[in-house]
């Protein structure tokens, strides 16, 4: 067990350089840097830009050097803490980003508990019913789950929120709380708005997890244990639970390497919607501002809070079945 | 001579075999009363009667791969249905102009947000056929919104293959024929009008070409790299697999989303419409290959250990040629049905970008673009017609996915 979990902490380490390297190159894809955006605009509004500050600036910043030294600062920057500056805001990107690093934390782990609380009974409806009117029902929802585009969602339910519930439109929390420390309060008050975003982000997750699970569920089902089982009186109930349902749980661990990049995915574009304080409506400003540092940060921070899901995930099913360590290194 | 039911003895070679198992019965039964009467077949011996076909075996044994997997596909009746669909939706963007009842630029400055209107059929009592009522406008001074009432004394009969408001067909033949047409002087506006008072209905049919190409393009450039990369890692394995497993865990470790965004984002705005639609179609095509190069990986080191494929090998032919002619055709029945599960992603892709404003712009029109509009919370309280563009998008990714689940299963006719 120690062997592998070494194993796979190393293998993060090339990962992160690749993507750190990926999300650099993408972050200096647009021609100019903000610098020369801020140039235009200022020209724009008939203003004088200081060109000697703003040669200092990018003198500061490094961004006349070429592209390998800005990776390379960047990347030894961030190993010691640095993030870089964020033009836009004027602050280093650490300190803009701050508290949203745990939002979108809290966002995304919530809306993976939801799947789980959510698809658990539904599989196993659907798996115990086969071909009935509720497997035939619950499928057809799930399968609309992932059709919606879940942006527009977002809005339906915050209206709807709005008219039933009275939840006011947007945020994480209420406004009061915004930029106070946490307290019970805040945190009630973060509960109260937490659940649109989740369940916005969770039904294609959802949705796809309840078909793994009942495929799953199905398979184990059929095998001849069940019917050895059933054969020699064990009630259903302990049939069901006991064996079948914990071989097939296997997808609840397994698939968190494939659902959490779709829920940070979904958690981006619902809260430019929502206008919630996690990253995505940040790293949309950013993204179409060009500050490139903050960007870049955000999508590290995406991709290293994915790389670890993914990871605690294939530790947990290694924990839970020793089976698939060793079919890993067999295939080897 | 091949007559069965002579029972002569003939001077054949198998009436003495006959002759002698008959002799062998006999001694088993130790006291018979009295020797079997002699019977020996003339008819010409065939080994291969146990293997005879019936008609309608002989179809199944001998049709293609194909044929089988459309045989399959067939007995799936919602992915036909959802195939039909898409067929028709496929044709129509052929045809968009004209299914359009109005030029998707017309702006109506008189009917700005006006609700969807109803096709009526009688009028005064009296059947007149289908006919929309005049709308009346009005501004309610509390929510400001533009209400509109049905005028019930102002009828205009729907006309059919009619000549209407000009449009290029195909951006190429100047033409005004429209299948449907508003009656004259009168609206159809069956599904509304946005806030410069366009037909939404002419504006989701042609907004129809370009969401739904955008993923069969994108599809092809990811289909291309996918068996050309998996191509390469399951057929010369080692390390340059290894290499290209990582890069495809790497890439499918990340989400998607936020990278299209980025990508987008990169995007000149100085490019024209056209290039961006070719820019973002790229965008989503680039980041999706990694589920089918695994796929193509994964099935080509299976095939090669298959009995075939060493025929082929002992046969001389080359690397190539195997891959081309004896594995690819063995498995690009699960690439397409992977392939078809791969639009939605796209199609919903392409939506969510442009909703963002990072997709395509403005004076080009897809359902994400007519989605953006609806960004507002204000839209969903006062104008919820505007969203219809989201029902087209829910039936064609449900579509895909229908189609793309009995394709995979009808991938593999054999089981």
């Amino acid at each position: 067990m120690f062997r592998y979990i070494a194993h796979r902490l190393l293998i993060m380490i090339p990962t992160m350089l690749v993507i750190s390297f990926l999300v650099f190159l993408i972050i200096q894809l647009p021609p100019g840097d903000y610098l020369t955006t801020l140039i235009e605009e200022l020209r724009a509004l008939g203003e004088k830009p200081d060109l000697a500050r703003i040669a200092e600036m990018k003198k500061e910043f490094g961004l006349d050097q070429p592209f390998i030294v800005q990776y390379a600062n960047w990347v030894f920057g961030m190993l010691q803490g640095d993030f870089g500056f964020s033009f836009e805001h004027e602050l280093p990107v650490q300190d803009v980003v701050g508290d949203r690093f745990w939002l979108s934390f809290i966002v995304s782990v919530a809306t993976i508990l939801f799947i789980w609380i959510v698809s658990f009974p539904i599989a196993i409806y659907s798996a115990t019913h086969q071909y009935s009117w509720g497997d035939h029902g619950l499928t057809f929802i799930g399968f609309l789950g992932l059709a919606t585009p879940n942006f527009l969602l977002a809005l339906v339910m915050v209206y709807f929120a709005n008219e039933w519930f009275g939840t006011e439109i947007g945020g994480l929390m209420d406004e009061k709380y915004v930029g106070a420390g946490w307290s019970w309060g805040k945190f009630l008050s973060v509960l109260e708005h937490l659940w649109i975003p989740v369940v916005v982000i969770g039904t294609s997750g959802t949705a796809a997890m309840i078909r793994r699970l009942r495929a799953n569920l199905l398979d184990e089902l059929q095998k001849q244990y069940v019917v050895t089982g059933r054969a020699k009186g064990l009630p259903p109930a302990k049939l069901l639970l006991k064996y079948p349902l914990r071989m097939s749980l296997n997808p609840f661990i397994a698939d968190i390497g494939d659902i959490l990049p779709q829920v940070i995915s979904g958690a981006v574009i619902v809260s430019v919607v929502l206008s919630l304080p996690t990253t995505g409506k940040m790293l949309y400003e950013a993204l179409l501002s060009q500050d490139m540092y903050l960007a870049g940060s955000f999508l590290m921070f995406l991709a290293f809070l994915t790389v670890i899901g993914v990871l605690l995930s294939d530790l947990a099913l290694a924990a839970l079945d020793p089976r698939i360590r060793l079919a890993g290194q067999a295939t080897k | 001579m091949s007559n069965s039911k002579d029972n002569q003895p003939p001077q054949a070679p198998e009436a003495e075999t006959g002759a002698e198992t008959g002799r062998a019965g006999d001694d088993g039964r130790g006291m018979a009363s009295e020797p079997m009467k002699h019977y020996v077949s003339d008819a010409p011996f065939d080994p291969y009667t146990v293997e005879t076909l019936t008609p309608e075996q002989e179809r199944y044994y001998l049709a293609g791969q194909w044929k089988l997997m459309w045989w399959k596909l067939k007995r799936h009746k919602l992915a036909v249905a959802s195939g039909i669909i898409l067929l028709v939706m496929y044709l129509s963007i052929i045809f968009s102009e004209m299914i359009a009842p109005y030029n998707m630029l017309n702006r109506d400055i008189k009917h700005i947000y006006a609700p969807p209107q109803g096709i009526h059929f009688v009028h005064d009592g009296k059947f007149v056929g289908p006919f929309t009522y005049a709308l009346k406008y009005r501004l309610n001074p509390q929510t400001l919104k533009r209400e509109y009432v049905e005028d019930r004394t102002k009828i205009s009969r729907v006309r059919f293959f009619c000549s209407g408001q000009s449009y290029e067909w195909l951006g190429l033949i100047k033409m005004n024929f429209h299948l449907v047409c508003p009656g004259n002087g009168g609206t159809m506006f069956l599904l509304g009008t946005d806030r410069m008072g366009r037909d939404m209905l002419s504006r989701i049919v042609i907004g129809a070409r370009i969401s739904l190409t955008i993923g069969l393009i994108g599809v092809s450039i990811s289909f291309l790299l996918g068996i050309v990369i998996g191509g390469i890692a399951g057929y010369y394995g080692g390390w340059v697999d290894n290499i290209i497993q990582r890069l495809i865990e790497i890439m499918r470790s990340f989400p998607v989303l936020p990278l299209w965004m980025a990508l987008a984002a990169a995007l000149p705005v100085t490019w024209s419409p056209l290039l961006i639609y070719f820019g973002i179609t790229m965008i989503l095509g680039l980041l999706d290959w990694t589920g089918l190069a695994r796929a193509v990986r994964s099935k080509l080191l299976a095939l090669r250990e298959e009995d075939f494929a060493t025929a082929a090998q002992l046969m001389g032919a080359k690397p190539k040629r195997i891959i081309g002619r004896h594995l690819l055709p063995s498995f690009m029945s699960h690439l397409i049905a992977s392939a078809t599960l791969a639009i939605p992603t796209m199609i919903l892709g392409e939506t969510a970008l442009s909703f963002l404003g990072l997709g395509l712009r403005p004076p080009l029109t897809s359902w994400g673009v007519l989605l953006a509009e609806a960004q507002n919370i204000n839209v969903v309280a006062l104008y919820p017609w505007l969203m219809l563009p989201v029902v087209p998008v829910v039936i064609t990714v449900l579509a895909f996915n229908f189609l793309g689940d009995g394709l995979r299963d009808a991938a593999d006719p054999y089981k």
